[in-house]
């Protein structure tokens, strides 16, 4: 399975080929012939941090290797919140909507956002820079509204202020992309 | 035995196993407690809450089908309390389901209109919003719509536990939540085997065969078409069923009349069909047998299991023989043999075949099934397909004058019925090989030791002093648990039979929905569905299908000998790999559904 993606030349599939390899190596090296069915969440856990999602590829090696059919493994990463079937963005926002947070705007911070990105909450932009998504409560009421964005918090949230915001992150990817770049060199 | 144990139940003290739980012990004493994701022979999931009841000490309802006795409980199964709790439960799940029953082809046995009936629902406050989900009918056999789900689970155990397929799961989770193949794939291409077992005990519309009643009618009514019919061995002892006569009632000559009533123009019978499936596959064993050919030889008459092992076990696919099953053999012959001796063009014929699954919907539609020039079999119409023909025709089933079956296949050897039951192919495989391998008479028709309901069964028969080692199996976990052992050579076998149903046909995914209490995989109802083929095999004067003057006839005018190049051409198969591969359930232990 892995050998047929890598045949396929381009170097978007060779890094994919590689990160398969890795979560194979990965099933290979921790997991024991009696213990393959009480793998699971672990190895998904595993090809989630080694993709930043589960492609379908992924579950398919997965299912082969510890012989769980592939319909337990997709029931398995639909109910979970912190796997996803989609590539995520390079930046996660999330926007309370927690009591704190809706009662203090917190749904117009939303509002702002899907106008600013043109997407919907779930959705990521097409350049896949942002992910949009509501989370309930991120245990800081008194600043509401709250968003979150990766490992940042902005607290006392307007409108106003989430032009300025976006365009950090997309200042930031620049200036990263710069360095590789020059790093190349 | 178990330890037992006392409760009360509504007051009546009930002596029962301790490992029993309250609904188990309820049923004992032929309380009913009202259920619906509850099947006795599945794993318990309490997951619809309609079975609670008020056990005195517990602070919340209890959910009758997992909770287990103790000694000294008191349960009350229908105090004014549970019984208006459970409508409120009923209440925001038909909030949540379409409430068009009339147009539903599951109107009126639909276990939800059922449930409704029986708690006494009058009235749904309000309306809700409602789940949207889209319409998959891109399988052959099976429609899913899952906007008349419940989510009571029982199709993804029966798949799991019964078949070993895992095609279904549930995906997402709460108002999302959606029964689907993995990766959100379309049933017509996820590992789903078409064996109906999902139809079958799913409580309400949302798991569904494909009909193709309107199709039937539309070329009935066309008065170019000559509709021709076959009826396999296990719908002429289940149809009755759904007219209210017991299990096993033979209603082989009523059916007749009623397809003639319908409008079908010529009736053939499956079990003619399958006498020839024993003449080819009695002398592929042979053939395999004298010149080493591989072995074990393994039956293909299941649509189900054929494509279970071109998914799931494609290292046997050399094992299964190349017969094409009775309804294809028939098929192709309708459009061949009875076209020439009857002088209709084929072009004409719409050849129907009436069957207690689903998987045949899915068989006939193979792109190798049309050895006649032509699609061998246009429509496959399950048991109950049929029942709601006769229903619109205006037909009183139980009254019906006998009629039948048309020459020149229409005459079939106690060998063919019991193709409808588990181990009868063996069987009736076993009285034509005895008589072909060693020229002489066979002292005992009867084969008990292949007979029975028991998942895995295994005999030997001594033939001219060579001893033929046989397994008999049913149900797919059963046979992914045998063949991995034929696999690993902890097993070793003649000759196997497949079937993919437990019980065999007559316990397919077509047949009459359970009447009364009745549950589907009704140990019971397979019994008696069991002996009425049994007894349509004792009460025939020619027993075994080399006798059949049918068949005797077709060899001499048309086929030549079994396995000669017209045979190779019209009655014989090939099959292939397919994607996805399935990974079954591996069992230490045959799952026994029939005590």
């Amino acid at each position: 399975m892995i050998k047929n993606i890598e045949k396929r030349e381009t170097g978007d599939q060779k890094e994919f080929a590689k990160k398969l390899r890795l979560v194979d190596t990965h099933i290979r090296e921790t997991v024991s012939e009696e213990n393959r069915k009480g793998a699971l969440m672990g190895v998904l856990h595993k090809a989630q941090n080694v993709f930043g999602y589960l492609p379908r590829e992924a579950m398919e090696l997965i299912s082969q290797r510890l012989s769980v059919p592939t319909a337990h493994i997709y029931g398995m990463a639909t109910f979970y919140n912190y796997f996803s079937l989609k590539p995520k963005a390079k930046f996660q926002i999330c926007v309370c909507k927690g009591t704190a947070c809706y009662v203090g705007g917190g749904a117009r911070i939303l509002q702002t956002l899907k106008k600013e990105l043109k997407i919907n909450e779930g959705d990521i932009t097409a350049d896949g820079l942002f992910g949009l998504n509501i989370t309930r409560c991120l245990g800081c009421c008194g600043l509401s509204p709250v968003m979150q964005v990766n490992d940042d918090i902005y607290v006392r949230m307007v409108p106003e202020k989430v032009k300025a915001i976006l365009e950090t992150y997309r200042r930031l990817d620049k200036v990263g992309k710069k360095k590789k770049a020059v790093r190349r060199k | 035995m178990a330890n037992q144990v006392n409760l009360k139940i509504n007051g009546a003290t009930v002596t029962v196993p301790e490992n029993f739980t309250i609904m188990q012990a309820a049923d004992s004493v032929s309380i009913r407690i009202p259920r619906l994701c509850y099947h006795s022979k599945l794993s318990p999931f309490g997951a619809c809450r309609i079975c609670i009841v008020e056990v005195e000490g517990m602070k919340n309802y209890a959910p009758s089908c997992s909770t287990p006795v103790r000694e000294g409980m008191q349960v009350l199964t229908h105090s004014p309390g549970i019984r208006s709790a459970r409508k409120n439960i009923l209440e925001l799940i038909l909030k949540n389901h379409p409430a068009d029953c009339r147009l539903c082809d599951k109107n009126g046995e639909c276990e939800l209109q059922e449930l409704a009936e029986q708690l006494g629902m009058k009235e749904i406050s309000g309306e809700g919003e409602r789940k949207k989900f889209a319409l998959d009918n891109s399988s052959r056999a099976i429609v899913r719509d899952s906007e008349k789900c419940i989510l009571c689970g029982k199709c993804v155990r029966v798949c799991s536990e019964v078949q070993g397929v895992n095609a279904l799961t549930f995906s997402g989770r709460g108002f999302k939540t959606n029964i689907i193949p993995a990766f959100g794939m379309p049933m017509g291409e996820s590992v789903c085997i078409n064996c109906g077992q999902c139809v079958n005990v799913c409580p309400t519309g949302a798991l569904m065969e494909r009909s193709s009643v309107d199709d039937v009618w539309k070329n009935i009514h066309d008065p170019d078409k000559i509709v021709v019919a076959q009826i396999a061995p296990a719908v002429r002892v289940a149809v009755g069923e759904a007219f209210g006569n017991e299990p096993g009632v033979d209603m082989t000559y009523q059916t007749v009349k009623a397809l003639r009533m319908i409008g079908f123009d010529v009736v053939f019978d499956t079990q003619f069909s399958a006498d020839l499936t024993i003449m080819e596959e009695g002398h592929e064993l042979i053939k395999r047998l004298t010149n080493k050919g591989k072995i074990p030889m393994i039956t293909s008459c299941s649509p189900g299991w054929v494509k279970f092992c071109e998914a799931f076990h494609p290292e046997f696919l050399e094992n299964i023989s190349t017969c094409k099953s009775p309804q294809q053999m028939m098929g192709a012959l309708i459009k061949t043999y009875y076209a020439k001796k009857s002088g209709v063009d084929p072009a004409r014929i719409y050849s129907v075949s009436i069957m207690p699954c689903t998987a045949k919907k899915f068989e006939a539609a193979r792109e190798e099934m049309n050895a006649s020039g032509y699609q061998d079999v246009d429509a496959v119409l399950t048991t109950r397909e049929l029942v709601k023909m006769i229903k619109q025709k205006g037909i009183l089933f139980n009254h019906l004058e006998k009629s039948e079956f048309d020459s020149p296949m229409g005459d079939s050897s106690g060998a063919a019925p019991i193709f409808g039951v588990t181990g009868g192919v063996m069987e009736a495989a076993l009285r034509t090989a005895y008589e072909v391998l060693s020229g002489q008479e066979l002292p005992e028709v009867k084969f008990s030791q292949v007979r029975g309901l028991a998942g895995i069964r295994e005999a030997a028969v001594s033939i001219n002093g060579q001893e033929i080692k046989v397994a008999i199996v049913n149900g797919l976990t059963n046979v992914h648990k045998l063949l991995t052992e034929v696999g690993e050579g902890k097993r070793t076998y003649h000759f196997i039979e497949v079937m993919t149903c437990p019980g065999g046909c007559l316990g397919g995914g077509g047949q009459p929905y359970p009447q009364g209490t009745n549950e589907a995989l009704d140990t019971e109802v397979y019994k008696k569905r069991a002996e009425g083929l049994y007894n349509i095999d004792e009460h025939k004067t020619i027993r075994k299908s080399h006798r059949n003057p049918d068949i005797v006839t077709i060899y001499r005018d048309f086929l030549g000998k079994p396995l000669s190049p017209v045979s190779h051409k019209l009655l014989h198969t090939h099959y292939h790999l397919r994607q996805p591969k399935g990974i079954a359930n591996d069992t230490k232990e045959a799952v026994s559904l029939f005590s």
